[in-house]
């Protein structure tokens, strides 16, 4: 049976054969998933790909046209009241409810999901968000950035098991950042799942464990970010030349176009070669009088999966 | 429960924090038109034996009342969440349909019978009313504002912009009052349209809601309210469908 993960637990969220299609779009082209309890996984994209609707589907906003889709072992469908109280939805959108205050928002989302007397968990959240100063202002005269806090703040009222953030951090401050990364991780130490989509690749790689990468609606990566990274190995060595030019047999390696000023930059699929690289320069008489290094970052095998897969 | 509760809860709140503007306005407007209507045709007009038309007006100003602020009252919600997005505050909790219906469709009802209440007791000031039975009068009362703000969920799950809702409420939901004896016995109207009017609700609503106030009326108050609850029953189960399967809210 797929539907409990080595630890025998059930997954956290798990999705199997999910499409979406809007009329002749198709979103979403099967997709299968199982993100473990305790995970900190990343859903990487470029726009279009599918990631906000396969969260859409997840949370129920949305329906998947056909597969099926867990959330702690609950049928978002058939189970919806339990998938939904297990879940935490930070929508990408800047969305709030113009007519209350901080504290009434989170009170009410509390009370949608059954909870009455909140009010130490909400203060703490506040704290833990930087809010507890705006807990009494209107919705309306808060800024972008502390409007996406209260969000987030709204996604966690209910201590839900599983949290998905849907690209938090677009356009936020550093300090938000910080704030908000601080709180989740803590949160993910203490067992909470937490799945993150963003544009920020770095912070990807900073903080998840897995990643899936998704491409016109289907899975073309998946795998623990360190391997990932590491599957593609290497880096980038950037050479000043002087001497003749850059020798053919180099040219493969080549990204971009040579500059004039002699300076090139080569791909290197493990470190090892840099050694082949630098004998063949010295056997076509070319001296390097300048060398940097780069390794492979998660953005580096992003855009290579991206271009790959087709 | 207690999300159904918070959900009520929070639709109530919604309009209290513009009171002004969705209660006291439309009281305004109520007594507006008595005081016009009623300055221009009371001398000519009588339209139940025994009662003046003032008197004959003002049940059927309430009760228009009723109808278009409950559903003035969900629709604008529902269409002020979708269009500014934070429908998914409503969406993403564990919420049922029935919940979600129950909240909407209450709430709406409590505006439409507090601006109800707020153009009776003004008008009850101009003309004292006359209660022939309280209990028909609550009735009607209620059945006619849970229909209308359940008209008015329909409505707001259908449309996806203002204008939408604007030309459900001015096209249906504006005629449809007016022509139900508001201002008027239908049964001075010619027979073509003594039918038609027949054949609509709002009538029933309407004629039976006066009847509580003079014990008399055009037709049976048990025809009405048999007519009254059946039409309930149809539009609540028209919303209940369309909150199951999703149609316009979770695509």
């Amino acid at each position: 049976m797929s539907d409990t993960s080595p630890a025998g637990r059930v997954p956290a969220i798990e999705l199997q054969e999910v499409t979406k299609r809007y009329g002749r779009l198709e979103a979403l082209r099967g997709v299968s998933l199982k993100i473990d309890q305790g995970e900190f996984f990343g859903l990487l994209g470029p726009n279009g790909a599918g990631k906000t609707s396969l969260i859409a589907i997840i949370a129920g906003l949305n329906r998947a046209s056909s597969g099926s889709v867990r959330v702690m072992g609950h049928d978002v469908g058939n189970d919806y009241r339990a998938a939904r109280r297990a879940l935490g939805v930070v929508p990408q959108e800047l969305v709030f409810d113009p007519f209350f205050t901080v504290r009434e928002t989170l009170r009410i989302t509390s009370g949608y999901y059954g909870l009455r007397h909140n009010d130490d968990w909400i203060d703490e959240i506040l704290e833990n968000l930087q809010l507890t100063g705006k807990a009494d202002a209107n919705m309306r005269a808060l800024s972008g950035g502390m409007k996406r806090r209260v969000l987030v703040a709204q996604a966690l009222v209910h201590r839900p098991p599983v949290i998905v953030l849907d690209e938090p951090t677009a356009g936020v401050d550093v300090e938000l950042r910080q704030t908000l990364w601080k709180f989740i991780g803590r949160l993910n130490r203490e067992g909470h799942t937490i799945v993150l989509t963003t544009h920020y690749l770095e912070e990807a790689q900073a903080l998840c464990g897995r990643i899936a990468m998704l491409k016109a609606g289907q899975v073309v990566a998946l795998d623990h970010t360190a391997r990932l990274v590491g599957q593609f190995g290497g880096g980038t060595v950037r050479l000043k030349l002087e001497g003749p030019p850059l020798p053919a047999a180099l040219q493969p390696r080549l990204h971009g176009a040579p500059r004039t000023d002699g300076r090139v930059e080569l791909h290197l699929e493990d470190w090892s070669e840099l050694e082949g690289v630098l004998r063949i320069l010295r056997e076509a008489g070319c001296t390097v009088s300048e060398l940097e290094t780069e390794h492979t970052d998660l953005e580096d095998v992003f855009l290579r999966i991206m271009s790959e897969a087709s | 429960m207690t999300g159904f509760m918070t959900l009520l809860r929070k639709e109530v709140l919604r309009f209290w924090k513009v009171v002004v503007q969705t209660v006291a306005a439309p009281v305004l407007t109520a007594v507006l038109y008595l005081l016009v209507f009623s300055q221009a045709l009371s001398a000519h007009v009588q339209v139940f034996p025994g009662v003046d038309y003032i008197s004959f007006l003002i049940p059927g100003l309430v009760m228009m009342s009723v109808l278009q602020n409950a559903f003035a009252n969900a629709s604008s919600s529902l269409v002020q969440s979708k269009v500014t997005g934070n429908l998914v505050f409503v969406l993403l909790p564990p919420l049922s349909p029935l919940e979600i219906f129950g909240a909407y469709v209450l709430a709406a009802v409590v505006r439409g019978l507090l601006v109800g209440l707020g153009v009776f007791v003004v008008t009850a000031l101009i003309a004292p009313p006359l209660f022939h039975s309280p209990l028909w009068i609550l009735a009607f009362g209620l059945l006619g504002a849970a229909i209308l703000g359940t008209m008015g969920l329909i409505g707001g799950i259908w449309a996806e912009k203002f204008d939408q809702i604007a030309m459900f409420q001015n096209f249906l939901i504006m005629p449809a009052t007016f022509l139900a004896g508001v201002f008027y016995s239908v049964h001075s109207l010619p027979p073509f349209w003594l039918a038609v009017s027949h054949l609509n609700p709002f009538f029933y609503m309407v004629d039976g809601f006066r009847y509580g106030f003079f014990g008399q009326s055009d037709v049976s108050p048990v025809t009405s309210l048999l007519i009254v609850s059946l039409t309930l029953i149809g539009v609540a189960a028209v919303a209940l469908r369309m909150l199951q399967t999703g149609w316009r809210m979770r695509h």
